[in-house]
């Protein structure tokens, strides 16, 4: 019954997963990283829903809110980056290296 | 043989009673100078003759009082306080050997003090020269007048520092500073012996107590026990008396400034191991016993070798630097007979202590007129210009070649015919060394005050000042009776015999035997030899080549040679083998660790690309692994 949804979950992570290593543009990487947390909740929110419990929901919501600040702290540094290097590449953020 | 009289136990008190007041006078003298040293620049040379002084008046005392006391009474303990609980308690063995000692330590040693005012007047140190001074004073009473081996030991070492001080006094001069280094070194061996034969003592007999020993030896000890501790000490007595094969050191010690060469290196420290034999005599007995011949050929060898360096060296210090060596092996091959030859042994070291250092400072006072100049051959017709070191000079002379009626006659004659009688190979040995005695001192005494003026363009040859020809006139005086005194009626033997035992038969004194007419004709023939090559005919100024035989002298024998192939060479080879070991083995394990990490971790720091998409398929794919592992242990 919720195989659908674990199915949904895990196609969205995927998608996720590929934008995060193949876009380089930081924002399309960044809501790749969102699509990602969200494909984990789903995943979350209908395991709660098999088991009959709330936690999953819960858990759900703190990945919410820990995402919002992750949103406001990561978006921060992206415009940062771009007013600094008039780039938003994540490879061209390249200096700290060996 | 008449044994040595038992030591007692000194009770009342009197001058032997305050003896350690002879070791503590100088002691503190060096004391005062080394701790407020330039505040005591201006006084600091009267205050060590003063001190000096002080210390040769307790011997005097000392010795009149052991004169009062009868012959049984003569060998006075005196405890002091206990040094090591349980082991060694410090004392004095005041007996007629220490005393002749101390009287000769003190009284040459003043007289030294009064010449260095003189001889070191326009040096800027001379408060730190007379510190040493005192200092090697101090040392060498605590030597012969410790009743037990740690307190001989003591003294020993700090003869020892003395020397070391004093001979590279001028440390600026690399040559004094490694003499003073080369005779340090060489000491130590020689205080190897000594240390060794002193463990061996105290683990056998449980005592280093002179009196204690001689009981526990008395009461018997194995043959084997006594030679081994007999070879040991003489060891140590060739480390301090410059005997072979540890003689080396004593030619480089001339570095260091005249006075130190007669006091240390002639009239007493270098005398020290003579002391030793003569002191430790229960390990030398029976006479002819292996060590007891030891000492007798060690004396013998070294002798010859002694009186074969001096006759090629135009330093004039080194020539007597080898008159010395040739002495002390005719104390060696003294004090090697046994009580027979004990009294001619110290005797003769008496008497060179007078005569020796009368020529030694005569050098000195040469020298102190001639600019510092030590080659005999830019001397030469000196003794119109120097009457007075001149006179002292040729009394020294008469005294050290034995002519007849003065000091040195005695002395080694009596130690001459007493070897031809003991150990004939090795009397008629001694006898050969008269002869070359002869030739060398006469060629010295010839190149420096007869002939032509051959002096350098700047010499103004002048009479030294009379705080330094006093001491010669009272040491010559001293080498021309002292000997007879001693030695004719055996007046030295029977003040020695309560401490060193006395020989069964008396001898008694006879000028015409053959080994003394044998002397006598030989010390002519070297001395008339001499005349010819370097009193008639001229000197040249430079050296010339010379014969093998002069080239094995001139080089003292190869005996720095020898050293540096079978020691220095081997104990180079065995430093670089532990520095390569070091450098390549131990450094090559560190450094190889340190260099792998260093090379694999820069390896690893290539990771890290800066690629924030790298890091993530890193992260991506350690998560996946992760999660397949925790699928696979879920399974099992």
């Amino acid at each position: 019954m919720t195989t659908h949804y674990l199915i949904l979950s895990g196609l969205l992570f995927a998608i996720g997963a590929l934008g995060v290593l193949v876009r380089r543009n930081a924002i399309v990487v960044f809501m790749c990283v969102e699509l990602m947390l969200n494909a984990c909740n789903l995943a979350f929110v209908t395991f709660a829903r098999q088991v009959g419990n709330l936690e999953g929901q819960i858990i759900a919501f703190f990945v919410m809110v820990v995402a919002a600040a992750e949103v406001v702290v990561g978006l921060a540094i992206i415009v940062t980056i771009f007013r600094t290097r008039r780039s938003a590449s994540v490879d061209d953020a390249n200096l700290l290296k060996y | 043989m008449e044994s040595p009289v038992e030591i007692v136990q000194h009770t009342a008190g009197g001058v032997i009673g305050a003896s350690w007041l002879m070791i503590a006078f100088p002691l503190l003298g060096a004391f005062i100078l080394l701790v407020f040293n330039r505040f005591t620049n201006r006084w600091g040379h009267l205050l060590g003759v003063a001190m000096s002084l002080a210390s040769f008046v307790v011997a005097v005392l000392a010795f009149f009082e052991l004169l009062g006391l009868g012959e049984e009474q003569r060998r006075q303990a005196v405890h002091l306080y206990e040094f090591i609980p349980g082991m060694v308690d410090m004392g004095l063995l005041i007996d007629p050997l220490s005393i002749s000692f101390a009287l000769l330590i003190t009284g040459v040693g003043s007289l030294i003090h009064i010449y260095s005012i003189g001889y070191m007047a326009h040096d800027e140190h001379r408060r730190r020269f007379f510190s040493y001074l005192n200092l090697f004073v101090s040392a060498m009473l605590l030597l012969v007048l410790a009743d037990n081996y740690v307190g001989l030991f003591i003294g020993w070492e700090g003869v020892g520092l003395a020397s070391y001080l004093l001979i590279g006094f001028w440390q600026f001069k690399p040559s004094a500073a490694t003499a003073a280094k080369k005779a340090f070194v060489v000491n130590r061996v020689g205080d190897f012996g000594l240390l060794v034969g002193m463990f061996i003592m105290w683990t056998t007999f449980g005592t280093l107590t002179f009196s204690q020993l001689g009981e526990e030896v008395g009461k018997g000890a194995s043959n084997g026990t006594l030679t081994a501790i007999g070879l040991l000490l003489l060891l140590g007595a060739c480390g301090k008396s410059a005997q072979l094969p540890l003689q080396s050191w004593l030619l480089d010690a001339m570095e260091g400034p005249t006075p130190v060469s007669a006091l240390i290196h002639a009239a007493t420290m270098v005398t020290a191991g003579v002391y030793l034999v003569v002191r430790s005599g229960a390990f030398f007995f029976p006479e002819g016993s292996a060590q007891a011949l030891a000492v007798a050929i060690v004396g013998a060898a070294t002798l010859l070798a002694g009186a074969i360096i001096g006759c090629a060296k135009d330093d004039i210090k080194k020539g007597l630097a080898g008159s010395t060596m040739s002495q002390i092996g005719y104390m060696m091959l003294g004090a090697g007979l046994g009580p027979a030859g004990y009294a001619f042994a110290i005797g003769h070291l008496i008497t060179h202590g007078f005569f020796k250092a009368d020529m030694f400072l005569g050098a000195g006072s040469v020298m102190h007129g001639m600019n510092d100049e030590v080659d005999m051959r830019k001397y030469g017709g000196l003794r119109k210009y120097m009457p007075l070191t001149f006179v002292t000079f040729i009394v020294g002379y008469l005294a050290i070649i034995g002519f007849p009626l003065l000091s040195g006659y005695f002395t080694k004659d009596g130690i001459i015919e007493t070897a031809v009688h003991h150990q004939p190979v090795l009397g008629w040995l001694a006898v050969l060394g008269a002869g070359i005695t002869g030739f060398y001192m006469s060629r010295m005494v010839f190149m420096t005050f007869f002939g032509q003026k051959r002096w350098a363009e700047n010499a103004h040859p002048h009479e030294s000042p009379a705080v330094m020809t006093l001491p010669l006139i009272i040491l010559s005086i001293g080498s021309i009776f002292l000997g007879g005194y001693l030695i004719l009626s055996n007046t030295l033997m029977d003040f020695l015999a309560p401490a060193v035992g006395a020989p069964e038969v008396r001898p008694e004194f006879h000028p015409f035997t053959t080994p003394g007419l044998a002397t006598l004709a030989l010390v002519a023939v070297g001395a008339a030899y001499a005349w010819m090559k370097y009193g008639k005919a001229e000197v040249p100024a430079v050296q010339p080549r010379g014969s093998f035989l002069t080239t094995f002298a001139r080089r003292d024998l190869y005996g720095d040679a020898i050293n540096e192939s079978l020691f220095m060479r081997p104990g180079q080879w065995l430093t670089r083998l532990a520095v390569f070991f070091d450098n390549r083995g131990v450094d090559g394990v560190v450094n190889g660790l340190a260099a792998g990490i260093g090379g694999s971790s820069g390896r690893l720091r290539r990771l890290q690309t800066g690629f924030a998409r790298t890091y993530a398929l890193s992260i991506l794919i350690g998560a996946a692994l992760l999660t397949g592992a925790l699928l696979l242990v879920g399974t099992i």
